[in-house]
């Protein structure tokens, strides 16, 4: 019998503090931002697609050694260059990134020997075609110095 | 999977849970054989999201086949790339600088904790409680934020590298985790009070779904689950790799065998991966995080190698076969969930369906680890 | 004669309207009150904090697809979601919300009410039947029995307070708690009696009404993380969306009968100004209750449901019955 009631009041105890947690909670200001108004600043080292970094002249730092293309997992950059005559070193000629297939593991700004790559900080990412996705960074970094 | 041969009585029907339920938190179907509200009997099937983990592992080399690690189980990628890193590293002879395996282990406990909190939310969910997954989520929030800042992910880390690990934390991570540690004491007091004390609570999860030793030792069940049942194996103790030697920490057992001894299992773990990582923070050596020459082509001699871990939900081993060349000849994932969720299928025999989800719930699945 | 029919007519329009401006504003309440209790916002979009959210909600559900899958008993179907919003539109009819508001008072308002609130559980054994899911069946199985268990000690706990006021008339029992707090029925002192068990009366008539509504805790009907949906899984449109009205028509009906039966109704806590506000606010600050506590705890299974009925709210709601005639026996 002393069970009884015990453990109706102590069961009754129990919901009172759980309801009084969750008022306490009711009058506290939000922690929810509100997205599509407030937007977050990704932190320094966020990894979103990647970018190519320009040099001084705003020419393409990478030198086409083809290590970011064997490094990627899945298979989304393809790049290609050329050697113009009288020059001893090879220039981008197209740097394509299949953002579909890519993982953002960051394997390819890993193995870049000359610092030629970079995250951008993109992450509003989103649209009903597939195509949107397919990027020419080259053209990307032009237009950026452009 | 062959059909069990079972008599049926006159008045069952097959009740379909899945793939796409609210419990199940996945692609997983459950086959459950009713009388009334009982279950007679259950299949699980599995297989929705296989996505052929081990042998994508043939046709890459060893430092492709990192993002995959974190892919497994999404709550807690951590310590799954720290499985596969200890045993490439095992089996190429490659040295760990001594930051770098303090870094991991706090990283990783960290990710327990996140991996409990989603755990902790989505089980009251299951059991009827909202708020108490928003609250968990706030929490888990701050962890997220902490390793977004050194990772640059928030849950596909991708953090680990052969031989140490891909940045150096910094001061911010370090007093952010601080204050964490404080902030999450308090939480977990909070939800004591809320949820663990609770006479629904109580009355749902005491008693319910017994998981005998034997049944454990027969399915192969590790973790949390194992713990519940009053067996005392975690690898971090009684098979010490990284650091984990260098940290005083308890290994919470229950022996209840219930799903409320499970649920505390869960609890009093992230009070210890807290103990673990102030420990670790006090003692952060100085130095690099990377060994001086980078590996960077891997190929490990030929042979046979095995390393596991604790993960969020039991222990995860890794079996790497080579034959000396740049892929794996043969990579075996042995994870935690795939193991702990055929208890189910023997287990909730004669369970209502609201004790058999509650179960569900307290094995903590994650559908993706177990299909891999 | 005509009279008197019109006036319902007219009264059953406006309960009606309140009904309707009720459920979908209490859903936009409901809505809020989560989000304060889980630390966001809520719905903010539509309007001023959202305001125009049940309206929008409305819009959709009304032009979405009415739906009736194949193999269900097609009569049954339909009829189920109106049976479940029909009952407690009537039940508006006889409460009174002051001296004055009342659309037609009746000497037996309170057994009207239950046997029309009984029906509900009706219209949910309907729904579940018909569907054809194994989901929405069991889910009907539960929900019947859970009423059978909760009716029980409800009615006790009421037949309570009508020995006490003596009448079954819902303005005569609100009068009886007139002229200040300490009048009403929740307090062990009224009119010379001291009962102690009144305020565990008040609790389980609220716990009841909470159970009878389908509310959480005892939302075992509509468990949406075991049974999907429960009852009106197979629902959509308008189907689904009287089903949802009638949930929180019933909460209105709960925290109205409460009031008049243990707050006082209309009264005012200083004795001062009796009028329809102060029955709003009751009922109000009840329906917020009801928010609160479904936003703070996990469900309960079949089994610790019943035995809570059984076990602890039948005994004592019998017994303060015996101790209620005794003491009205007495003096």
């Amino acid at each position: 019998m002393y069970r009884y009631f015990s453990e109706i009041f102590s069961g009754l105890w129990s919901l009172i503090v759980g309801m009084r947690i969750t008022l306490v909670e009711f009058f506290k200001p939000n922690i929810t931002l509100h997205y599509p108004h407030q937007t977050v600043k990704m932190p320094a080292r966020y990894r979103g697609h990647i970018e190519l970094i320009a040099d001084e002249e705003g020419k393409p730092r990478c030198v086409v050694c083809g290590m970011c293309e064997k490094a990627c997992p899945s298979g989304c950059i393809t790049l290609e260059g050329e050697k113009p005559e009288g020059s001893k070193k090879k220039v981008l000629t197209s740097y394509k990134l299949d953002f579909t297939k890519c993982s953002l593991c960051g394997s390819c700004v890993d193995s870049c020997n000359f610092g030629a790559v970079e995250y951008s900080k993109e992450y509003n990412l989103a649209s009903t075609r597939k195509e949107d996705y397919h990027f020419d960074l080259l053209k990307r970094l032009e237009d950026r110095h452009s | 999977m062959t059909e069990p041969i079972v008599l049926q009585p006159d008045e069952t029907f097959v009740l379909n849970v899945g793939p796409q339920h609210p419990a199940t938190h996945g692609v997983l179907r459950v086959k459950m054989t009713m009388d009334g509200e009982y279950i007679y009997n259950a299949e699980t099937v599995i297989g929705y999201i296989h996505r052929m983990h081990e042998k994508m592992a043939e046709n890459r080399t060893y430092s492709q086949y990192l993002p995959n690690l974190s892919r497994l189980d999404y709550l807690s990628a951590m310590a799954y790339s720290h499985g596969y890193v200890l045993a490439v590293e095992k089996a190429a002879a490659i040295e760990v600088p001594e930051r770098a395996e303090y870094i991991r282990a706090i990283t990783v406990e960290l990710n327990r904790i996140s991996s409990h909190l989603v755990w902790f939310g989505a089980f009251v969910l299951d059991l009827g409680g909202f708020s108490p997954l928003m609250y968990a989520f706030d929490d888990r929030e701050q962890i997220l934020d902490l390793l977004e800042g050194i990772t640059g992910s928030r849950l596909t880390y991708c953090y680990f590298r052969f031989g140490g690990i891909y940045n150096d934390i910094d001061e911010d991570f370090i007093q952010g985790t601080r204050q964490f540690i404080k902030r999450m004491r308090k939480a977990l007091k909070m939800y004591r009070k809320l949820v663990t004390t609770n006479i629904i609570l109580i009355k749902r999860l005491k008693g319910i779904a017994p998981v005998s030793v034997d049944m454990c030792q027969r399915y192969g069940a590790t973790g949390p689950v194992a713990r519940g049942s009053g067996i005392n194996y975690d690898v971090r103790k009684n098979e010490p790799y990284s650091v984990y030697s260098d940290f005083d920490f308890d290994v919470p057992v229950f022996t209840e065998c219930d799903a409320y001894a499970r649920y505390n299992v869960r609890m009093e773990e992230m009070e210890q991966s807290l103990r673990i990582i102030e420990q670790g923070l006090d003692k952060l050596p100085d130095g690099p995080v990377n060994p001086e020459k980078k590996p960077k082509a891997i190929k490990l001699p030929p042979g046979d190698y095995y390393s596991t871990v604790e993960a969020g939900r039991g222990s995860f081993g890794i079996r790497i076969v080579s034959d000396g060349d740049k892929n794996p000849y043969r990579l075996k994932l042995r994870t935690p969930t795939f193991s702990n969720m055929h208890l189910f299928d023997e287990a909730c025999r004669g369970m209502l369906i609201a004790d058999a989800l509650a179960f569900m719930g307290s094995l903590d699945l994650v559908i993706p680890e177990m299909d891999r | 004669m005509t009279l008197t029919f019109l006036n319902i007519f007219i009264a059953v329009v406006i309960a009606i309207a309140f009904v309707a401006a009720n459920a979908a504003y209490l859903v936009w309440c409901e809505r809020k009150g989560a989000g304060f209790i889980q630390r966001r916002p809520g719905p903010t979009e539509n309007g001023l904090w959202g305001l125009l959210q049940p309206p929008v909600d409305g819009i959709k559900l009304m032009t979405k697809q009415l739906m009736i899958p194949g193999g269900v008993d097609k009569i049954v179907f339909i009829i189920a979601p109106v049976l479940a919003m029909f009952p407690t539109i009537i039940s508006f009819v006889t409460i009174p919300f002051s001296d004055q508001i009342v659309a037609h008072n009746m000497n037996i308002g309170l057994l009207m009410i239950f046997v029309f609130g009984s029906m509900s559980a009706m219209a949910l054994l309907m729904a579940g039947w018909s569907s054809r899911n194994k989901f929405a069946m069991i889910s009907s199985v539960r929900a019947v029995s859970q009423a059978v268990a909760y009716e029980i000690p409800m009615l006790v706990t009421t037949i309570t307070v009508v020995m006490i006021a003596g009448s079954m008339d819902l303005m005569e029992i609100v009068h009886k708690q007139g002229g200040g707090f300490w009048h009403w029925n929740i307090w062990p002192l009224q009119n010379g009696l001291f009962n102690v068990l009144m305020p565990f009366s008040f609790l389980i008539f609220f716990i009841c009404s909470l159970a009878e509504t389908n509310r959480a805790p005892f939302d075992l009907g509509e468990a949406e993380s075991e049974l999907v949906a429960g009852y009106h899984t197979e629902y959509s449109s308008m189907g689904f969306g009287l089903f949802f009205m009638g949930e929180y028509a019933n909460i209105v009906i709960g925290a109205c009968l409460t009031t008049i039966l243990f707050l006082g109704g209309w009264d005012c806590p200083f004795g001062l100004f009796p009028g329809v506000w102060w029955f709003l606010l009751k009922i109000y600050f009840l329906i917020f209750t009801f928010i609160w506590i479904r936003w703070t705890f996990p469900r309960t299974t079949i089994y610790s449901l019943l035995n809570l009925s059984w076990k602890v709210l039948i005994p004592i709601s019998l017994f303060n019955l015996l101790l209620t005639a005794g003491l009205l026996k007495v003096f």
